[in-house]
């Protein structure tokens, strides 16, 4: 048998991407937390097989149904970062940001939230009492009230400090349909302001990389940027916040469930320069880096340039841009014309982004 | 519609809502990005290509192969020009058996062991670094050796282990920490050494049979510690060109048009691209600082290349107290890599990432069976990672 | 084993063989004990690498490099100027 060419071995390849994950650990590690492909195999093979329901399957970041004549948005997040204190934000003003941004995405106006604590036994009353003011504002801020909520201490050792779930409920009064399937070719690919903000800061903070900045966490709710997208675009595909993964996970997310390419210019994404001199310094991408007050967007090219202009109008949405388009082949796949003028993959990560020396 | 890069002296404050430099201006590095220039010196190395020839150059380090593949350099490149990825992956290099001691350590009573991220989710023949972690062993990532030194300075309760790996480039740096630790007179304090070095590694390349390369693109980080002096038995004893490359894509397209040159000309000379950091003589201080702590190995195993002998270093015995391998009596028991694996002929240059018969089925990023998968400028990874689609090359596919 | 990233050298540290090198906005202390023969001052460029400073970065080389690349540049531009004129006329 002759030896196989390139090209049939990367469409080998292809074949191997697109089968069912399959979770093999045989126990949990960092990485499945990371939010790119262990994760990914993780919830497909784990909870969607045991869940299964029409619902969950679309994987969006919240639930969408039909209850009596409203059409509701229900989401969850848990929050687990440390330190819980860091420059522009706390684990309490993640909290409620980061379910408000989950609900906001989908078109639909947040509401009400829960509040679930677990707290380590010893754990400061004052560090609680910060995280909880900081809760209570950034509800104000987002328009939204925590309704309902339930605290469960553990013993010292079983939780680091003070983990955070919150669910949201929120009601969607505009007639919109965002999916992560239902992007097409031509269309725009938006981020609504630079990337990596949020992550950098917190690797920073956690002090072992000994690299001092003043960068501060991007956390914020999105609501007002996601109504300003909408209105200037009614036809918007989709919209996602970046998260753990940052900006590369949302546009393969993309490319996949749309079956499209997800082509960036790598000149046009925003980056803060402390983004970009830390990321150099240890090697990481930040397109892969988590944000808290940033979404992606996926418009129909022609109205690009007013939700652009939508978005920098809002003094969250300064540094909102253009960063690629959406084409027919290769599907699945997205790409990154470089600056140099070449190209190449921007695939999922496997686990976190890890500094390297090499 | 697409923003203007702000001037790089815009005032730039990093909280919400004030402006934002789109790109910064980062010194000596962009620069060497420019895509106009890159044009032009293609266009130089296209020219300097005879009609019907074929060109190999082997990229030795991993730092290369990673920004060939991150920048796209390949497109820019005729396609009579090829690089062919070396075994300059310090990582890549390190054979199972050494990640399994690491983390037999790992596993004794009070360790500590830090270790740089490029190392965590290499296989071992128990599982990685990471999955030792997920069963309970105490590793922590490190940036830099002297933060190893830091824990154990906090800790002084438990024994703190660095795994040191890398060539020339880190010898150094692991090579002051342990003067430091000496000096501070710290206790609790060692390195598990897997430093190794370059020169042995090209001689066994070169006596290879298979090896079919027409010049070099020079290490250039490791050479700013060694110099360009040691490479020019390549150029005189086995007539290929060799320069000196930096890191920006810049840097290798012009590296590749200064082979062309040579081998146009006639020549065959040891020649510095690199010039802005690398002098010929080297960094002196760095290479007294190793030899002042660490010797040469009689012989060491490097995954794909076999023993070699005078290639690798450890700790002299006057350092012995920070000798990981004299505290512990580590197994090390030789593990042959798994039958499926090629890491070793894409090490030489044999074959392509995409040759291996494993490449992208049985071995992927999240499930590797090799080193070259997994460590993050493994020619493996860097292809599957970035190289796996081109339009350039696509476009040819659909013609051809 | 290669990543090495240019850096500016912002102060001195308080310890000897120590100092605060900025990347792009952020800083770092750097140990510079292997460069330090030459003097290292607030101003200087140096490469970075796992924490150390392993050389200076000699900007009057990087300019002359740049310049031969723009040269080339240049020469490749002229050439397809005339080209193009020579098309046209």
């Amino acid at each position: 048998m002759s030896e196989p060419t390139e090209r049939e071995v990367l469409e080998r390849v292809d074949r191997v991407r697109r089968r069912r994950p399959r979770v093999t650990d045989e126990r949990i590690t960092l990485s499945h937390g990371s939010g790119g492909k262990a994760t990914h195999a993780l919830v497909e093979a784990l909870f969607v097989e045991a869940f299964r329901n029409p619902i969950l399957e679309p994987l969006e970041d919240q639930a969408v149904f039909e209850v009596g004549q409203a059409r509701l948005a229900f989401t969850t997040d848990s929050f687990v970062v440390s330190p819980l204190f860091f420059p522009g934000g706390d684990i309490g003003e993640l909290a409620v940001n980061g379910t408000v941004n989950d609900l906001a995405v989908s078109g639909a106006r947040p509401l009400y939230l829960s509040a679930g604590l677990i707290l380590e036994e010893g754990f400061p009353v004052a560090d609680l009492r910060r995280i909880v003011a900081s809760m209570a504002a950034a509800a104000e801020r987002a328009g939204v009230q925590v309704v309902t909520g339930d605290t469960k201490v553990v013993e010292r050792g079983k939780a680091d400090s003070c983990f955070i779930n919150t669910a949201g409920i929120g009601v969607l009064e505009r007639d919109v349909r965002l999916s992560v399937s239902a992007a097409c070719p031509g269309d725009a690919v938006i981020v609504s302001g630079p990337v990596g903000d949020h992550g950098i800061t917190i690797m920073l903070a956690r002090g072992e990389l000994g690299i001092s900045s003043d960068l501060r966490s991007d956390t914020a709710p999105l609501t007002d940027l996601v109504g300003l997208v909408l209105e200037a675009a009614p036809q918007t595909r989709f919209i996602r916040d970046a998260t753990r993964g940052g900006v590369a996970t949302i546009c393969n997310e993309l490319a996949q469930a749309s079956q499209v390419a997800v082509v960036l210019d790598e000149r046009a994404i925003p980056v803060r320069p402390e983004v970009r001199g830390a990321a150099e310094i240890l090697g990481i991408d930040p397109l892969y880096v988590a944000c808290e007050g940033r979404f992606v967007a996926a418009v129909p090219g022609e109205r690009a340039e007013a939700v652009v202009a939508a978005l920098r109008g809002h003094p969250q949405g300064q540094g909102a841009a253009v960063i690629g388009h959406v084409a027919a082949e290769p599907p699945g796949l997205v790409l990154v014309d470089t600056a140099f003028g070449g190209t190449r993959i921007l695939d999922m990560l496997v686990g976190d982004p890890l500094p390297r020396i090499c | 519609m697409r923003d203007r890069p702000a001037p790089p002296d815009a005032p730039t404050p990093a909280t919400e809502g004030g402006p934002v430099a789109v790109t910064s201006a980062m010194r000596f590095v962009d620069e060497f990005r420019d895509r106009d220039t890159a044009r032009a010196v293609a266009a130089r190395i296209a020219e300097l290509c005879e009609p019907g020839r074929r060109y190999g150059f082997m990229e030795i380090c991993g730092g290369h192969t990673h920004t060939i593949y991150k920048h796209g350099i390949e497109d820019l490149l005729p396609e009579a020009v090829d690089l062919v990825h070396g075994p300059g992956c310090p990582v890549c290099v390190i054979p199972m058996g050494r990640v399994d001691d690491a983390i037999w350590i790992a596993e004794q009573e009070g360790v500590i062991l830090t270790s740089f991220g490029d190392l965590l989710r290499v296989p071992g023949s128990r599982g990685s670094f990471l999955e030792a972690k997920a069963r309970g062993c105490d590793i922590r990532m490190v940036y830099s050796p002297l933060d190893s030194l830091r824990i154990a300075r906090e800790n002084p309760d438990r024994r703190v282990v660095f795994m040191a790996i890398g060539f020339e480039t880190t010898a150094p740096s692991t090579a002051v920490t342990v003067l430091r630790a000496a000096a501070e007179g710290i206790s609790n304090f060692s390195v598990l050494c897997n430093h190794v070095s370059i020169i042995p590694a090209l001689r066994a390349i070169l006596a290879a049979s298979d090896l079919r390369v027409d010049g070099f693109i020079g290490p250039g980080h490791v050479s700013t510690v060694i110099g360009c002096e040691p490479y020019r038995f390549i150029a005189e004893r086995h007539g290929r060109p060799f320069v000196v490359a930096g890191f920006e894509p810049l840097d290798i397209l012009q590296s590749i048009q200064m082979l062309l040159l040579q081998l146009h000309e006639g020549r065959s000379e040891v020649e510095n691209q690199y010039t802005r950091v690398v002098s010929w003589e080297g960094n002196r201080k760095a290479v007294r600082a190793i030899e002042e702590v660490m010797e040469p190995r009689a012989t060491f195993e490097w995954r794909g290349l076999g023993w070699i002998p005078d290639s690798a270093l450890q700790l002299r015995k006057e350092y012995a107290a920070f000798d990981a391998e004299r505290a512990w009596e580590v197994p090390a028991a030789r593990v042959a890599d798994p039958r499926a694996c090629q890491c070793g002929e894409v090490l030489r240059g044999v074959i392509k990432p995409w040759q291996c018969r494993v490449f992208g089925t049985a071995c992927t990023p999240e499930a590797p069976i090799g080193t070259c998968m997994v460590s993050s400028e493994g020619a493996c990874a860097a292809y599957y990672n970035f190289g796996r689609f081109s339009r350039p090359r696509a476009a040819a596919a659909r013609r051809g | 084993m290669c990543l090495g990233i240019p850096g500016e050298v912002v102060a001195l540290g308080d310890r000897p063989g120590m100092a605060t090198v900025e990347v792009g906005g952020v800083r770092r202390p750097v140990n510079v004990m292997l460069v330090e023969q030459e003097g290292v001052e607030p101003g200087d460029w140096v490469l970075i690498h796992v924490g150390f400073a392993l050389a200076r970065i000699d900007e009057e080389e990087a300019r002359l490099t740049l310049d031969h690349l723009e040269k080339m540049g240049q020469a490749y531009q002229d050439e397809l100027r005339a080209l193009a004129a020579s098309r046209a006329g």
